[in-house]
């Protein structure tokens, strides 16, 4: 018995120690997230200006302009993965992996085929092991996304777009990442990012009529360095919702690994006490009967 | 000063400077513009510049070396460039 409550013991340590260990990366995170959110927000006058200015141009004038005209007959697309670089974080990353599977196979149906772009070390990861091809990485940056990186993926797949499909190049560009909907939830989505659907952001009125531009240069040209912007910008939006995403799902995973690991001292607290009860009685029990062995010799 | 103009220069990761002005010089693709409040509205590509307002408090000079864009309805200004810093 006594072994068994040596064991019982190592196992409340072991839980103890990672308890500490998931606390302090419950804090961790709860105090990223607050960083994280308030980027989010400091990003937000860029997107609405820029997004305004784009649906103005395309409300205001009938532009084809290549990058929002919808090919016909779509062979290939490009899908761009935002996972986290590190783990523990709960479903956070294989939720946004099956959803982009799940993607894959509706583009999969319509019969064209998927080149990969893939932002966080998750992701790389997760390709590796299945040995399936990717056009590009990013890795090492998912928790403080830098804007720096996101105009280098959005320049990638510009510049994919831009080659024809038979070059190599792809007719649509989809995003997949999670979207921070509040501390509790972060939900995993997937949107087309080209060809281009301007849309108005949620907050402000749909209806509103744009009044006439006067444009410098001509409009097209004001299109044409617009809507890169506009695409950087969507990506750049992409990684801070990720991150504050991943950082409230991370802490919500070691918030329920505290919890845990709690249960678990608490019932090994009690399976020890128990072993220890047991063994005392033993001994107990061993003492009174040895001592009734040696009264009865005593009195032969 | 009766007709000023509501100045927003935003850059990718922040909100440079905000507040009233009584008027914006900035570089576009075709030249210098200036405007005044009651301009018509424009949208306006950017170059690489100064982005010069006058307001109340003084003078403010914004740099950019990318360029960007402006755009200009019923007297507010919003000019957003990606890589905007205050020199002065």
């Amino acid at each position: 018995m006594g072994a068994q409550l040596r064991v019982y013991r190592q196992r409340i340590k072991s839980a103890t120690t990672t308890k500490k260990i998931t606390r302090a990366m419950e804090l961790i995170s709860a105090s990223r997230i607050q960083k994280a959110q308030q980027r989010v927000a400091a990003s937000n006058p860029f997107a609405r200006a820029v997004t305004r200015a784009v649906s103005a141009v395309s409300s205001h004038a009938d532009i084809d302009h290549p990058l929002t005209t919808q090919a016909e007959n779509p062979i290939r697309s490009a899908v761009v993965i935002f996972t986290s670089d590190r783990g523990l974080a709960g479903a956070f990353s294989s939720s946004v992996l099956k959803e982009s599977e799940q993607l894959t196979k509706t583009l999969m149906d319509q019969g064209q085929e998927v080149v990969y772009y893939l932002v966080g070390r998750k992701a790389v990861g997760y390709f590796k092991f299945r040995q399936r091809e990717s056009v590009r990485q990013w890795q090492g940056s998912t928790d403080q996304p830098q804007f720096e990186t996101a105009r280098e993926v959005a320049a990638a797949v510009l510049e994919q777009f831009k080659q024809s499909s038979e070059d190599g190049g792809v007719d649509e560009i989809y995003l997949v990442g999670n979207k921070f909907v509040s501390m509790m939830v972060q939900e995993p989505y997937s949107t087309r990012l080209l060809p281009l659907e301007v849309v108005e952001a949620d907050e402000e009125d749909n209806n509103e009529v744009f009044p006439l531009f006067e444009f410098e240069p001509e409009p097209e040209a004001v299109l044409d360095s617009l809507l890169p912007v506009y695409i950087e910008n969507i990506v750049y939006n992409t990684m801070l919702q990720s991150a504050a995403a991943e950082h409230a799902a991370r802490q919500k995973a070691m918030k329920s690994a505290t919890d845990n690991a709690d249960k678990l001292i608490l019932n090994y607290t009690r399976l020890a006490n128990q072993a220890r009860q047991a063994e005392i009685t033993q001994q107990i029990s061993e003492i009174v009967g040895g001592a009734d062995a040696l009264s009865t010799v005593s009195e032969d | 000063m009766a007709n000023q103009i509501t100045v927003n220069v935003v850059s990718a990761e922040k909100e440079i400077w905000s507040g009233k002005a009584d008027m914006l010089v900035a570089k576009t693709a075709v030249g210098e513009i200036g405007l005044l409040a009651g301009h018509e509205p424009m949208l306006a590509v950017l170059v690489a510049g100064e982005i010069r307002i006058s307001s109340a408090s003084g003078k403010v000079v914004a740099k950019t070396e990318e360029g960007g864009f402006l755009s200009m309805e019923s007297d507010v200004v919003t000019v957003v460039v990606r890589d905007a810093q205050l020199v002065s």
